[in-house]
């Protein structure tokens, strides 16, 4: 920049190269906003006009082959008053979100950090542990579903093997989240990538500084490792709320809901309300509620993550 | 006290390995975590397992730990009972297509992000991550009605066409990466007189391997595992990715756990030849994460 003024001055053609210079910076802007523009589109036609639509859907009754009728907050009134579904999903929801997000987010921590060691065949070890997470949903699913199956399954052999009664699993209302958090945490090994990339982020000066102030393993990783991953760590509790809010397909294959709507969860619910009972405008008002719990609790978990999670000083 | 502090020494440098106890504590926790992977691939060797048992041994209990008489033709029988491979074929087309769309958009917009100076950059930018933080679910039911004011339903572009317009996961990587790369670069290419677009294309995509890599093996993974948008786009049975496919096999064929399994080790197949070819993908990219969620 300042190389490319003192040779305008040189010249003594000031104009023409400031001229040249605005037109370049004229084609970089264009060009910036028509790169964006694919992304921007998206946002505004596949994002920011359904969530504005879906808002606007919320206040009608609409089964989709007639118009939809306006009918102010009544779907709202109904979900707080009238169906006792919502209150169920909600903490069915509420339940296997938070007992799934943060087993996840420690069972991940502790892989991360075993992995990371510098052990004999490390790399055999990870792929056993990563497979599960890249299975599909629906395959994982089924699997389950048949080794936790009451009569014949694999998980009733291993139970009367330790000397346990037979379970009814999946069947019993008290078991089944725990079974579809269970079959979800199979996939732990899906947050190894991030924590270790993490991890190798973390400049090994650090450890011999900690080692020179006389810290042992534990110190190192009390007051080395877990702060500087604490933005990982962050990031893998605040995507798990997320995703386990909306849990839908392990239920919907393995339970549909069952038994007794202990596994109704509510983005199954609200799959039932629009796709089965064609009620688009009371679905669209379940999910406005689902998005303001979401964001409330997002919100929450940044607030308090401002006082717990340790950022460097940004480089740029 | 001498020997405890020169045993610490010790096992801080070489991992305890004069010392036997500590030795030993090694080798238990080495074993225990080898066991625990074990059973953690387990599952694998029972769905494959289960897929050649004759159909009479899936219901005996106790449950007969391996096939005794395996029968490769459950294979033939699934191929015979539904349209396996068309339906093979769909989810290779969707996920192909969808990733194809990914890449190109992610690595477009992720490089406007990072490198070009416009008014509002960092604001869109902004805008763009907190997206990421939005349950998709609210956008479910307009984007079917979008879609099928298209005419889109019972066709893959609802599966395929969102990830042409950029998925914001994919273009933090993006931007991130390109950040990375020395800012000479695309000076001394502007000089030469090449266009941002020129540089996107010709420079920073060839320097962008572990990037690109990365945005491959993830959106494969997520779409052909995907199951709720296949779920309401399409309908019928020739349209039907693996994943709905699948479990349509558990609806009409609820007794037949030889042909389900089959199927579940058949669609779980190429995510598994997927990670050995690309393996080195799932870390690299993500090693531009490691300050993730504070800027």
């Amino acid at each position: 920049m300042s190389i490319g003024l003192s040779s305008d001055v040189q010249s003594g053609k000031p104009a023409g190269r400031v001229r040249r210079r605005s037109a370049l910076a004229r084609a970089e802007m264009r060009d910036g906003y028509l790169m964006m523009a694919p992304w921007l589109f998206g946002f505004i036609v596949l994002l920011v006009g359904p969530m504005v639509a879906s808002l606007v859907l919320s206040f009608t009754d609409w089964q989709m082959l007639l118009p939809p009728k306006w009918i102010g907050l009544q779907n709202y009134v109904t979900m707080f008053t009238q169906d006792d579904l919502i209150p169920t999903s909600l903490v069915n929801t509420a339940f296997y979100a938070f007992v799934s997000t943060p087993l996840y987010a420690f069972f991940g921590l502790l892989l991360g950090l075993l992995m990371n060691l510098d052990l004999k065949g490390v790399r055999v070890l990870r792929t056993m542990y990563f497979l599960p997470s890249i299975t599909p949903v629906v395959a994982a699913t089924l699997l389950w579903v048949l080794i936790f199956q009451p009569d014949f399954g694999l998980a009733n052999f291993l139970v009367q093997g330790l000397g346990l009664p037979k379970q009814l699993w999946l069947l019993d209302p008290n078991e089944s989240k725990p079974v579809l958090i269970f079959m979800y945490l199979w996939g732990v090994g899906g947050s190894m990538p991030i924590f270790l990339a993490g991890l190798k982020g973390i400049p090994k000066e650090m450890y011999e500084a900690a080692v020179i102030d006389g810290a042992d393993r534990w110190s190192s990783l009390r007051y080395v490792t877990l702060p500087l991953l604490s933005p990982v760590l962050f990031f893998v509790v605040i995507t798990g709320f997320i995703g386990g809010f909306q849990v839908f397909t392990s239920a919907f294959i393995a339970t549909a809901g069952g038994p007794s709507n202990s596994t109704m969860f509510f983005v199954l619910y609200l799959y039932n309300s629009a796709f089965q009972f064609f009620k688009m405008g009371y679905a669209s008002a379940m999910a406005w509620l689902l998005f303001v719990v979401v964001l409330a609790f997002t919100l929450i978990q940044f607030a308090v993550a401002r006082r717990l999670v340790y950022y460097e000083e940004s480089r740029d | 006290m001498e020997q405890g502090i020169a045993t610490q020494t010790t096992s801080r440098a070489k991992h305890g390995s004069d010392d036997p106890v500590t030795k030993w504590a090694w080798i238990a926790a080495y074993a225990l975590l080898f066991v625990f992977g074990l059973s953690m691939i387990f599952p694998f060797a029972w769905t494959v397992g289960t897929s050649l048992k004759l159909s009479g041994e899936i219901f005996t209990y106790p449950p007969s730990l391996y096939p005794t008489h395996p029968r490769p033709a459950n294979y033939v029988d699934l191929f015979n009972t539904v349209p396996f491979l068309l339906w093979f074929r769909n989810s290779v087309v969707v996920t192909g297509a969808a990733t194809l769309g990914a890449v190109l958009s992610s690595t477009l917009v992720g490089y406007a992000f990072a490198r070009l100076r416009y008014p509002g950059r960092d604001f869109f930018f902004g805008l763009c991550l907190a997206t990421m933080m939005l349950p998709g679910i609210v956008t479910l039911i307009p984007s079917f009605v979008l879609f099928r004011y298209l005419g889109w339903i019972d066709t893959f572009f609802p599966l395929i066409v969102p990830s042409w317009f950029g998925t914001p996961f994919f273009i933090f990587l993006a931007r991130q990466h390109f950040r990375t790369i020395p800012r000479e670069y695309d000076e001394a290419a502007r000089v030469d007189g090449a266009s941002s677009w020129r540089i996107w294309w010709s420079l920073m995509l060839p320097m962008s391997t572990a990037l690109i890599g990365a945005i491959v093996i993830y959106s494969f993974i997520w779409n052909w595992n995907d199951f709720l948008a296949p779920l309401i786009y399409l309908n019928s049975v020739t349209n039907e990715t693996l994943a709905l496919g699948l479990r349509g096999l558990q609806n009409f064929y609820n007794t037949r756990w030889d042909l389900i399994m089959g199927g579940a080790v058949l669609m779980t197949l190429p995510m598994i030849l997927v990670f050995f070819a690309a393996q080195q993908f799932f870390i690299e990219g993500m090693s531009t994460l490691s300050g993730l969620a504070g800027r």
